[in-house]
């Protein structure tokens, strides 16, 4: 909303406050501006009158001017079209700042100039509020204007303007009335309305009007004859230029000021063209209207239409229709003031136009505000347009003008402030907003105005003290509450800092991700979730595993050059099972190139990515819950080099590395179920005794066949062995054709015994027996 | 007898000192003892003589073999320590490094800015016995925004343009959706203090926006809970993110959810409030919304508002680590481009 400092006069008088302290002012009471500035900020411009003017000498299209400023005769070169002697206009002066650039004493082809005499475009009004005449020649000023005064002040420009981005709230704000009262309050100054009366006629002009949608409470029509359409009188021009409105005629331009004035959008249409039934109505199914963009609309029930007998000659609140607009030739008008539903209006207007009139309709308007609107616009009418105003207003009213009423008291307002406020202060306050109290026992009873929408219950009364009081003037301290431990998620914080730790980056991907990726990486049975309406499609779908997030994380650093790389991720994943959305968090990896830094740098491999998973499981207490199984590998894994994690007996995820089909780098991924490591459960810490009696240890190595696993040799030793067995570790493996040879370290140990060789061998003995049974292998000699 | 003998010793030791001249490594030595000192050595051998001598001479004699065999000792002893001393330089010269070459470690790893920003926000609320709690990102429309005073038809909903999945189903365009969660799953249970960080989506793209982006909100509920509460809670916030010396400002604003609404300014943490281009000369930044909890919000998720009061604040999680670490484009938080990972290695403790 831009606010006229000329136009806000009018009401309330704040000739004597800077503008700057105006629009700090109105934030500090919650109403922020973007801008705050002059409508014209042009410095050293003078009205000049152009004393001769003669062909330049060495052009075929610039003059020479000797121009009078009253302090001295400067000499001019000028390249408008309309310059000639005897008028008068405005010169920018040498050290002039024009949105163009700063004027300078120069020699145009080798003719001195000093200074420049300009057009109202290059004085920096938008071009949009401007006649062709304005932006190629210069402006030519009437006899009235005098020599050596201020150009700007002769134009009716010297304004200025505070842009305003208000709440959504406060829907009073989008007219100047409502200014006034706002910023009356700051400063406690009444504001005053004015007087306009104006002569009507007693005409019987047949008209039905008839409300056939719960959409629209309160409907004014009122005919407005004979009406000649011209040029708008100055100040209304300027003022609609100033809060940013094109200036068209003056039919078109009332309804655009009384707009601003009042914060009621107003429509006219051509009442010959209307005829005499007006309908406000839902709109049919695929109904079709011509805006007044000449643009053919389809509409839908949910748009609220303004009919004739047969078809809809306008959009409520959104935009008017073609066939009864208002032309120059228009002679009969009929006046609408409205109040429409909000929603449907911000619906439909979202599909079709924002405008000024919808922005307020969407906001929510005062239905004596409506009444007013009627009254100014036939007012100005009838003054600038010689409209004769028929005296019958067409009334459709249901709308709820009651003042609201609301009961509070003192201890209300400082308890939820937290302040100490008095009473004498509050009744203040409530009264500079133009609110009225009366006292009642402990209690106050607060009448608030209808145009102020936005209040409705004690609270709305509590922000209205705090914001007029100075909300900032609150002292900070900390609130009193119960003794209590506060609680977090440590699996993941203990996580985030062991992974780091271990060399990894954690990334943050985007949960929306292509279509096409979405079922990869997994061979769970899910629907994927899709966006109705995706941005892109790249953003389309929920993602239900973090690892096509990591591939194309991996893709975009390999681009990049970017090497070495070692990511893991924690985010939510989403699916549709059974017909239920599920959203669990999920922990990713990714393992590429080196994992060690300076020289031999160790490549990354299988076993590094499975000794990430070991210490994430073991760090979270799972030592020898867990294993690894080749299940189900997804087809974007390595068949060989891929396996599902099992822990606790359930698959809680996949290790592998990615396919050769999808990429010729090995790169590896790890994806587990974050919310299952969370959920089970572990025993506490508890010392176990460590054994007081040394331990003997010896080796054995066993040629098996390939396929053989080092698991199943394990298992067999440690079943063969017993208790007494309590450490065994594969310390050498090579292959040997299609056999391998795989080479243990057995520790055994007593704990109430200092154990022997002689204790040993019958065991060691039949643990080697055991395997070669099991496994019909060889156990190599030493 | 007894000046031959002293003649003699003089000689031994003379030829001792020279045979240990040559001697280059501690094995030679083994020979030059053998040679004085073992069994058939020239000063074993001068012990054998004694036998032949008069008893009367024996006492002098005795003292002066005495005399060369600890001289002789002492000279090999010497010339063993030294031996040593000389091998032992040499292993240590032929063992010295270059300490110039490259380490040997596992590359660095870090964690997202993004994430540290969460972290140290829930310390701060954590030890001031706060909840951490984390709510659904796939929500309801009446958890988003009907339990929170946003009913449909609210201009409100524009602003927070969103991604439906279904009629119901959405992605939540704020965390405040997990006030509700936690105010409903805490009725008649007493007070609230919560914070909840996560990740929300509006349909937005460009420098300073990102279609999915982090908030986090607070909320305290309590009987007596004031706005003073909640400006001296905002302050240890903004101290503890941002320094000592800031401070914070309250506007009066306004969010469907809270009444009285304020929006919160802190110090410009790059100028210290004298202005700059960062706060377009005004000292200030905005840095989060909060307000008292609106009555209606209260009563809908089953507090009743003649009895409790509350607080709530939130923020722009990315915003944050965008203006702590001035990082000038969001979308470098979303791409994960390994330079930018790597740039925050550092632990941030100092």
């Amino acid at each position: 909303m831009k606010l006229s400092k000329k136009f806000l006069n009018d009401y309330l008088d704040v000739n004597d406050i800077d503008i700057h302290t105006l629009a700090l002012d109105m934030t500090s009471v919650g109403n922020e501006f973007a801008s705050c500035e002059k409508l014209i900020n042009v410095t050293n411009l003078v009205i000049g009158k152009v004393l001769e003017c003669s062909l330049h000498p060495d052009s075929d299209h610039l003059h020479v001017c000797k121009v009078d400023v009253k302090e001295e005769i400067l000499d001019i070169v000028c390249g408008a079209p309309n310059v000639r002697s005897g008028i008068k206009v405005i010169v920018a002066k040498n050290g002039a700042h024009l949105p163009g650039g700063e004027i300078k004493k120069s020699v145009i082809r080798g003719v001195e100039s000093n200074g420049m005499l300009c057009s109202i475009a290059e004085l920096g009004l938008d071009h949009k509020f401007l006649k062709e005449e304005d932006i190629n020649g210069i402006c030519e000023l009437g006899d009235d204007a005098i020599v050596g005064e201020d150009p700007i002040k002769y134009l009716n420009l010297d304004d200025e303007v505070i842009d305003f981005e208000l709440t959504s709230n406060r829907g009073d704000l989008l007219s100047i009335i409502g200014m006034a009262y706002e910023i009356g309050a700051i400063y406690n100054r009444k504001i005053t309305l004015p007087e306009r009366k104006y002569p009507t006629v007693k005409e019987n002009i047949p008209f039905n009007l008839k409300i056939e949608t719960k959409k629209c409470n309160l409907f004014l029509a009122r005919h407005a004859l004979n009406v000649k359409i011209m040029e708008s009188p100055d100040f209304m021009k300027k003022r609609l230029m100033a809060s940013g409105i094109r200036p068209i005629n003056n039919v078109v331009d009332i309804s655009n000021y009384v707009m601003l004035e009042t914060g009621q959008p107003l429509h006219f249409y051509d009442s010959d063209n209307l005829g005499d039934t007006l309908i406000v109505r839902d709109a049919k199914k695929d109904e079709k209207l011509v805006t007044l963009d000449n643009i053919e609309r389809e509409l839908n029930p949910d748009d609220i239409v303004i009919a004739d007998r047969k078809n809809a000659v306008g959009l409520a609140g959104v935009m008017g229709g073609l066939s009864t607009e208002v032309e120059d030739s228009t002679k009969n008008i009929l006046i609408e003031a409205a109040i429409f539903d909000s929603v449907s209006v911000r619906l439909t207007s979202k599909k079709i136009l924002r405008s000024e009139a919808s922005n307020r309709f969407e906001k929510g308007l005062d239905p004596k505000r409506t009444y007013l609107a009627m009254e100014y616009a036939s007012y100005l009418l009838n003054k600038y347009a010689d409209a004769t105003i028929v005296d019958n207003i067409n009334i459709f009213d249901q709308s709820d003008k009651a003042d609201k009423v609301i009961k509070i008291t003192i201890e209300d307002i400082n308890s939820l402030l937290g302040l100490d406020i008095s009473k004498k202060e509050i009744i203040d306050i409530y009264e500079r907003l133009g609110f009225t109290v009366k006292e009642q026992k402990n209690e106050l009873i607060v009448t608030v105005p209808t145009r102020r929408l936005d209040i409705s219950i004690k609270e709305d009364l509590i922000e209205e003290v705090a914001r007029i009081y100075g909300i900032d003037k609150i002292e900070g301290r900390l609130p009193i509450l119960p003794i209590k431990k506060g609680s977090y998620n440590k699996v993941k914080r203990m996580l985030r800092d062991k992974i780091s730790s271990l060399g990894f980056n954690e990334t943050l991907s985007y949960t929306l991700i292509p279509n096409d990726l979405s079922h990869q990486y997994t061979n769970d049975e899910f629907t994927e979730i899709n966006l109705l309406d995706p941005m892109s499609d790249d953003h389309a779908t929920l993602r239900y595993s973090l690892l096509p997030s990591m591939m194309l994380t991996y893709d975009y650093n390999v681009k990049r050059n970017n090497k070495n790389l070692c990511l893991f991720e924690i985010g939510k994943s989403f699916g549709k099972i059974n017909g239920e959305y599920l959203e669990k968090e999920k922990i990713a990896f990714l393992m590429s190139g080196a994992y060690t830094e300076g020289l031999n740098k160790e490549k990354i491999t299988f076993y590094h990515l499975k000794g990430i998973m070991e210490e994430v499981l073991d760090s979270l207490g799972f030592s020898n819950r867990y294993s690894l199984k080749v299940l189900d590998i997804p087809k974007e894994f390595h068949p060989g080099s891929s396996a599902n994690i099992i822990l606790n007996g359930k698959n809680i995820g996949i290790i592998g590395k990615v396919h050769p089909n999808v990429t010729k780098d090995d790169v590896y991924l790890m994806e587990m179920d974050l919310e299952y490591l969370e959920e089970l459960k572990v025993s506490k810490i508890s010392y176990q005794e460590i054994s007081k009696y040394p331990s003997i240890s010896k080796d054995v190595a066993f040629i098996v066949d390939n396929s053989i696993t080092n698991e199943e040799v394990m298992l067999e030793i440690k079943k063969s062995a017993g208790k007494l067995l309590s450490n065994i570790e594969l310390f050498d493996v090579y292959k040997l054709d299609d056999k391998k040879s795989l080479a243990y370290n057995l520790t055994f140990t007593d704990k109430d015994n200092t154990l022997k060789i002689e204790d040993i061998m019958p065991i060691f003995e039949k643990i080697m027996q055991d395997v070669k049974d099991k496994f019909k292998c060889e156990v190599r000699d030493k | 007898m007894e000046k031959e003998q002293e003649k003699r010793n003089i000689e031994i030791e003379k030829e001792l000192i020279n045979d240990l001249k040559e001697v280059k490594k501690p094995n030679d030595l083994v020979q030059v003892k053998a040679k004085y000192l073992g069994k058939e050595g020239i000063i074993s051998l001068l012990t054998k003589n004694m036998r032949d001598l008069k008893p009367e001479e024996r006492a002098s004699y005795g003292k002066l073999v005495t005399e060369i065999r600890n001289k002789a000792l002492e000279l090999l002893d010497d010339k063993e320590k030294k031996l040593k001393e000389e091998l032992l330089n040499k292993k240590l010269k032929e063992e010295t490094i270059d300490i110039t070459l490259p380490s040997k470690k596992i590359r660095h790893g870090s964690i997202h800015p993004f994430n540290m920003i969460v972290e140290e926000i829930e310390d701060l609320f954590v030890s001031m016995g706060y909840d951490i709690i984390d709510g659904p990102e796939l929500e309801t429309d009446e958890y988003c925004f009907q339990r929170l005073n946003i009913p449909y038809g609210h201009p409100v909903r524009d602003t927070q343009d969103s991604f439906y999945v279904d009629k119901d189903y959405l992605l939540r365009t704020q965390t405040s959706s997990v006030q509700a969660h936690t105010m409903e799953q805490n009725i008649d249970k007493g007070p609230i203090r919560m914070i909840c960080p996560g990740k929300t989506y509006r349909r937005d793209d460009d420098a300073t926006h990102s279609h999915q982006f982090g908030q986090f909100e607070g909320l305290v509920i309590d009987k007596g809970i004031t706005l003073a509460d909640l400006k001296g809670t905002l302050l240890v916030m903004a101290r503890k993110l941002l320094g000592e010396k800031t401070n914070v400002r309250f506007r009066p604003s306004f969010f469907p959810f809270t009444e009285p609404s304020v929006e919160v300014d802190v110090t410009c943490f790059k100028c210290n409030g004298k202005g700059c281009s960062l706060c377009k000369n005004t000292g200030w930044i905005e840095l989060l919304g909060a307000g008292m909890v609106h009555p209606n919000v209260l009563r809908d998720n089953g507090y009743d508002p003649n009895k409790y009061t509350g607080f709530a604040f939130g923020t722009g999680i990315d915003r944050l680590a965008m203006m702590k670490y001035s990082i000038p484009d969001i979308r470098l938080m979303y791409t994960n481009d390994y330079r930018f990972l790597n740039e925050f290695m550092r632990k941030d403790v100092k």
